[in-house]
């Protein structure tokens, strides 16, 4: 029996992975695809600690793993299916079998959130994306629009200049949520034009994506944005297939920790995205990885 | 990575399209996150489907014809060929055993 399985190899699951090595123990992190998670998909993390010229997710996450894997944390390719949670036993179980452990730290991650309008599944992939740093550069002198108005929409948008012709930002409110230098950023790059308190009502196309109904919330007129791409930023919901009925869970579906990451079954632990919290950011992620592999020290110690 | 067959704008149709077994080819680049999570995972299939299936890749960044004449618009994006047609699209990052199943379809 395992001492530690931690489930989700990206920032948050990675560093759990390191503490636990460097606390000799015995663990293992099972990981779906590879390692990676959301920061693979931003282009530079600007506000990770000592990168003063920032440094692509990519690379920042692949030396998470070596720095992880230096210290012995096994990363095996396996997706898991189900788990059995009991105070006694932890039973995961996976496409290649099933693992036992005495503690847990789940690390599943979010992943962007659809708006749930007609035509947004139909066209993903043919013009709506999740992705601007992947998706961006097909889209070179074209009309984009960006749906969203936090960090991560007006990220996204300023990258997307880059290629586009235009970037119109909808947003479904009247001012951005974005921080102030993004907003300041955002304001002052001609490329992109605000569309202020906006919804998106379908997306229209035939093959691909042309354009998208909206309508103001303010006057309820509707209105027609002819554009090529549509990449949507409106948040993260949580990947909690696994723990839905296990544990408690907040209104989005998050799960609820308390200050040690520990969740409602003893030993069991959360950390990063699939946490409830406010900020999700590669240094919160971090930080929650370490003190959920210190939380689950402490729980092994109390066992013996 | 250095063994995995690479097409082109040039190459393609006679590697791919014209190839006497099924074929599959994952379009990437290089800025793209995400295909570089996928990449391991393709060139070890590459070796389990050896002489079975062509398994190559394409960078969008040096060839924009053939992606553009599959309507691509994501990436990652794995296409899978069977006597020169499409048979499968799968876009976005999956595991191993998710591609292995499309793939065995093509045999």
């Amino acid at each position: 029996m395992e001492d530690l399985i931690i489930i989700g190899a990206g920032p948050a699951g990675l560093t759990a992975g390191l503490y636990a090595s460097r606390a000799r123990l015995r663990t293992t992190l099972l990981e779906r695809v590879a390692a990676g998670g959301q920061i693979l998909t931003t282009d530079l993390v600007e506000n990770y600690p000592g990168f003063p010229e920032g440094i692509s997710g990519f690379e920042l996450v692949d030396r998470m793993k070596r720095q992880a894997e230096k210290f012995g944390l096994v990363i095996q390719n396996q997706e898991v299916t189900r788990l059995e949670l009991s105070p006694e036993k932890k039973v995961v179980v996976t496409d290649k079998g099933n693992l036992e452990c005495r503690s847990l730290i789940l690390a599943c991650g979010a992943v962007p959130r659809r708006l749930g309008v007609e035509g947004e599944g139909p066209f993903t992939g043919k013009g709506v994306s999740y992705c601007a740093t992947c998706d961006g550069p097909f889209y070179r002198d074209r009309d984009v629009a960006v749906i969203g108005g936090g960090n991560t929409a007006v990220e996204e948008a300023l990258f997307l200049t880059r290629f586009a012709y235009k970037v119109h930002l909808v947003h479904r409110r009247d001012k951005l949520r974005a921080t102030k230098l993004l907003q300041d950023r955002a304001m002052a790059e001609p490329k992109i034009a605000i569309i202020w308190d906006t919804v998106p009502l379908r997306f229209i196309g035939e093959a691909a994506v042309d354009g998208i109904d909206l309508k103001n919330v303010k006057t309820g007129e509707t209105s027609h944005l002819a554009v090529h791409g549509i990449f949507v930023f409106i948040g993260y919901d949580p990947n909690n297939e696994l723990v839905e009925g296990l544990l408690d869970l907040d209104e989005h579906g998050f799960v609820i920790t308390d200050n040690e990451m520990r969740v409602s079954v003893p030993g069991v632990f959360a950390a990063g995205d699939i946490r409830s919290k406010s900020l999700r950011q590669v240094t919160t992620a971090v930080g929650e990885g370490a003190a959920a592999a210190f939380a689950a020290e402490q729980y092994l110690e109390g066992l013996k | 990575m250095a063994d995995l067959l690479q097409v082109t704008d040039e190459n393609f149709d006679e590697e791919i399209i014209n190839s006497d077994i099924p074929a599959m080819v994952d379009f990437w680049a290089e800025w793209c996150g995400p295909c570089r999570m996928v990449g391991p995972v393709v060139e070890e299939l590459a070796q389990d489907y050896n002489g079975k299936i062509k398994i190559a890749k394409m960078n969008v960044d040096e060839s924009r014809q053939t992606p553009a004449r599959f309507g691509i618009r994501s990436i990652p994006t794995l296409i899978l060929f069977k006597g020169g047609e499409v048979a499968n699209t799968i876009v976005g990052s999956h595991p191993k055993d998710f591609i292995d199943e499309a793939l065995k379809k093509l045999l």
